[in-house]
């Protein structure tokens, strides 16, 4: 019998007394009979902390991709960046890990100070004024723009570059099923969005990414103006390292910026709890979703911090909320302001700086392989496209014997044919590279692909 | 009396240093110090601007702090002991189910083989995740009675839209266009927005004089444009709705889908189950029922269970047993689609199968028994100083009220909750549910001990003393907390939400 309760058996015969009861199952003699379970739960019995670690264990062992095994060049939106020490400890304090939402400020400025940073953070990576505390993910932040956009215009027609990760794309479908959005699919043309193939007129939204899942730096100026000529709201998906070094969210003119905060502290984590980041122009201050702190005094004039502007939230306008989100993901926002606070301004721009050169590194080399060829030749930042003469899951499976994960397979994240790649996709391997990984890592990259492309 | 042993929960004893406040890392900022260090990785350091075209680089420097290790760790240490938590005392906030989270479920998702496997890493190589979630889904499954479960949504709000949504599918799938979705007046806010976002309209039910919905309102109010009803059962009042077989009759009767909000599982676990009830979709709080830490906000995992009718609806791709022993992808065949980024919040779903490992069925009855009996056990203790709403046998929380209080000496809900802070225990949730004048929403938790009881109940007499003795200095408290109670109204007419907001 293994749990967590404090109640001794005298605890409970005193407690029981206490209520005139003679048995726990008293408590529970309203509920109707015919529901009540007469047997217990159909699980296993407990068992003890170290018995069901060894379960957990064998989990653990049959995870092949774990970073000891395979040395990771997979990206997509989920990057292994360097988390030091000092983050994982400070990050897994258990004041931050075990406090709900920060409802009473007076015994919550711990939380509420550190949102208050990392909204800071988000608005100047973003170049947009106002960051609230956290969504789940890059992809439920889209949607949540999306819900921004037909709120602040009153329109449905939702303009969506191809170039946006296909997983985010489908998240925004289904979601569209509730809000009768009406998603239009943008092609790409040799990495590059082709606007000029869809209408765009009467749109509420447009949805550009940089740079794109594929990785491509596209001239996002042609999806400002769209949005610009048509009134829409210009939503930027971006990779918030990139701030580091390329143009921000806001130097591009977009109103809304979203994007996954994974890269900040957070591990891999088998694809989450991730982060999402929300940022946005002063003027659709009203229509933001989820929580904001906001800065205020207390009775005795020190500077204290507040979750603000509570009228837009669910449990107080209920079905007339801005959105339904109440519980976030704080716990990765406060990670991603201690990450960030180590890195610091030159931090930043090393990780991205580095990241750029050796993804171009691997690029260059990988290009001499036979049977490697360019998928595009478009600029790119981190993340890149292979075509190869060979099938990308086959590839990657080859790969992965010689402990390389080498990427992701393109079908693989669109689950077939998709408008981002106007010819064939199958062989198409996304590579991308971190800050932490060696020259010598990426030369043994290459001669597994070799191999694995042409044996 | 046993009771007079020193409570274990009660955190008035938690050192505070001081009461200034703590500068904002910004603040501690010196230009050229820094905490990084990266790998030293041999490769090639080609200038940026080799690489990346001019037109796309950011000539601003985007300035972030820069500290010394030193100092970030003393920043966001101070910071943490501005912060109560689980760990440091009871917490017995109402629908939120903040009991004590085991620190070895933390330990289990600290292990690489989970935390540092990428999630679009191909199935061959992600076997034991995989396994992990099959695992999860169908003990998820036998605990609410359902036949298969989605593990994607973040959130329990992410698990009613997602809910929402499948209802939605289902009724179209069936050529069946239908409008509204039934809530009772005592429900989450949460429930009437998702119902927004998914694409309904909210018709509200009263509750009855019992705190129960209104049997005769709800039937009044069904016909054929129902989609559903949501309900949390135990509802907000921490009430069993003890018509519920009638209340599944009469929806389905119309057509209409059940759905339970898993806010408030915790009460029930092991003693009677969402599907036995007539419930079609369930979403689950995995971090209130199954202990896994709330983050101060986050992250939560929303899992949603269904029944047999709606498994083909369930978004995808989710985690399956192949045919060949191997586990797999697969979307169901009628998929709403993706409603998460990758596969929901992992580390947050292996926790909680550690949880449900380690309680095993005899154990999470245990603590359904215990929520309970602590909840009663404290309504009863606390019933000539703050009497319950509805005074009878109450689940896993307990609706107390302070209307005695505001009409006697002026005193409200808020004050009582903001002065229980002093005293070392954090407020209950306050005002709701909204249909309960001065509502004081305890939900004590089975992980709180006796002794911390009897200490938070002796907290609140002392506390009602004071309001005979000198409300006006009650209406003042928290004195002692690091900060006193903040001016809410300036926060929000003049938004100061970064440091370089105007006017800052």
């Amino acid at each position: 019998m293994a749990d967590y309760l404090p109640h001794t058996t005298e605890d409970l015969e005193e407690m029981l007394a206490f209520l005139g009861m003679d048995s726990l199952e008293q408590l529970f003699a309203h509920i109707p009979a015919a529901v009540r379970l007469t047997q217990g739960l159909d699980l296993e019995p407990g068992q003890t902390e170290p018995d069901v670690a060894e379960v957990f264990a064998r989990y653990s062992r049959a995870n092949k991709a774990q970073a000891t095994n395979l040395t990771c060049f997979a990206g997509a939106g989920a990057y292994d960046h360097e988390v030091p020490a000092v983050v994982k400890m400070l990050g897994s304090r258990s004041e931050f890990v075990t406090a709900y939402t920060p409802y009473q400020p007076e015994v919550a400025q711990g939380v509420l100070q550190a949102i208050f940073e990392y909204q800071t953070l988000v608005s100047r990576l973003s170049g947009l004024p106002i960051a609230n505390a956290s969504l789940y993910d890059g992809a439920t932040a889209l949607v949540e723009a999306l819900n921004m956009a037909s709120g602040a215009n009153g329109r449905s027609k939702m303009v969506i570059s191809s170039g946006v990760h296909p997983h985010w794309r489908q998240v925004a479908r289904t979601f569209a099923h509730g809000t009768g959005h009406d998603i239009v699919e943008v092609p790409l043309v040799n990495g590059v969005t082709n606007w000029g193939s869809v209408d765009v007129s009467g749109a509420s939204a447009i949805v550009a990414s940089y740079p794109n899942y594929l990785g491509v730096l596209e001239d996002l100026s042609v999806a400002k103006s769209l949005a610009a000529s048509h009134d829409a709201l210009f939503v930027l998906g971006a990779d918030p390292v990139a701030a580091g070094v390329l143009k921000t969210a806001g130097q591009w003119g977009a109103d809304v910026f979203v994007g996954e905060g994974q890269p900040f502290g957070t591990p891999l984590a088998f694809g989450g709890p991730y982060l999402g980041l929300f940022a946005c122009t002063l003027d659709q201050i009203r229509r933001l979703p989820g929580r904001i702190v906001g800065e205020t005094v207390d009775s005795n004039d020190r500077r204290s911090f507040v979750t603000t502007l509570r009228a837009r939230e669910q449990d107080i306008r209920r079905e007339k909320a801005t959105s339904n989100v109440c519980t976030n993901q704080t716990l990765m926002a406060v990670t991603a302001a201690i990450q960030l606070g180590w890195l610091g301004t030159n931090g930043l721009r090393e990780v991205a700086t580095r990241c750029a050169q050796g993804a171009h590194f691997l690029y260059e080399e990988a290009l001499k392989v036979d049977g490697v060829t360019a998928a595009f030749s478009q600029p790119f930042f981190r993340e890149f496209a292979l075509r190869l003469t060979r099938n990308a899951t086959e590839v990657l499976s080859r790969m992965a014997g010689d402990g390389v994960l080498g990427g992701l397979a393109v079908s693989a994240l669109t689950g077939g044919d998709d408008a981002s790649l106007d010819r064939g996709i199958d062989n198409v391997l996304l590579v991308t590279v971190t800050e932490r990984r060696t020259r010598e890592q990426i030369e043994h990259y290459v001669d597994v692909l070799r191999k694995a492309v042409n044996s | 009396m046993r009771s007079q042993a020193l409570p274990g929960g009660r955190a008035a004893s938690a050192p505070i240093l001081g009461h200034d406040t703590e500068p904002t890392i910004f603040e501690m900022s010196v230009a050229g110090r820094a905490a990084f260090q990266l790998r030293t990785t041999g490769v090639p350091a080609t200038p940026l601007d080799e690489l990346v075209p001019p037109e796309h680089r950011n000539r601003e420097v985007i300035a972030l702090a820069e500290v010394s290790e030193r100092d970030l760790v003393g920043h966001f240490t101070r910071l943490s002991h501005r912060q109560f938590s689980v760990d440091l005392g009871a917490y017995p906030l109402g629908s939120c189910t903040m009991k004590y989270n085991p620190k070895f479920c933390d330990a289990v998702a600290a292990d690489p083989g989970l935390n540092s496997v990428h999630p679009g890493a191909p199935a061959a190589l992600v076997q034991g995740w995989l396994e992990l979630l099959v695992t999860l889904e169908e003990k998820l499954c036998v605990i609410t009675g359902m036949s298969a479960a989605t593990l994607q949504p973040a959130a329990g709000a992410a698990g009613e839209l997602t809910g929402l949504l499948l209802m939605r599918a289902y009724h179209e799938a069936n050529g069946d266009e239908r409008k509204r979705v039934l809530i009772p007046d005592s429900a989450h806010g949460t429930n009437p927005a998702s119902v927004t976002l998914g694409g309904y309209e909210v018709t509200t039910i009263p509750s009855n004089e019992r705190g129960l919905v209104d049997l005769e309102a709800l039937k009044a109010a069904l016909g054929p444009d129902v989609a559903g009803i949501m309900l949390t059962n135990p509802n907000t009042l921490g009430l069993f709705e003890e018509e519920i077989t009638e209340i599944a009759a009469a929806v389905h009767e119309v057509g209409g889908l059940l759905y339970y909000d898993g806010a408030n599982l915790n009460a029930i676990l092991g003693v009677v189950r969402p599907g036995d009830m007539g419930f079609d979709i369930v979403h689950m709080n995995l971090h209130k029922t199954f202990a896994t830490p709330h983050g101060g906000g986050g992250p939560g995992a929303g899992p949603v269970a269904v029944s047999a009718r709606l498994a083909d609806y369930l978004p995808g791709p989710k985690a399956a047993r192949g045919a060949d022993g191997a586990f797999e992808w697969s979307t169901p065949s009628m998929s709403i689609g993706r409603v998460h980024g990758w596969h929901g919040n992992a580390m947050v779903l292996a926790r909680a199968l550690a949880y449900i490992d380690v309680h095993g069925g005899d154990g999470l009855k245990r603590v359904a028994q215990r929520a309970v009996l602590n909840a009663n056990w404290l309504r009863h203790r606390l019933r000539d100083t703050l009497p319950a709403a509805y005074d009878r046998v109450c689940m896993h929380e307990c609706v107390l009220s302070a209307s005695n209080l505001k009409s006697e000496y002026g005193v409200r809900g808020l004050d009582v909750a903001k002065a229980l802070l002093e005293e070392g225990f954090h407020s209950p949730t306050v005002y709701f549910p909204l249909i309960v004048d001065e509502a004081l929403m305890f939900e004590p938790t089975e992980t709180e001990s006796l002794q911390t009881l009897e200490s938070l109940a002796e907290a609140i007499e002392r506390i009602a003393q004071r309001a005979n003795d000198d409300p006006q200095a009650l209406r003042r408290a928290p004195q002692s907390t690091p900060v006193s109670r903040v001016d809410e109204a300036r926060a929000a007419r003049h938004l100061i939400s970064t440091e370089d907001a105007a006017g800052r």
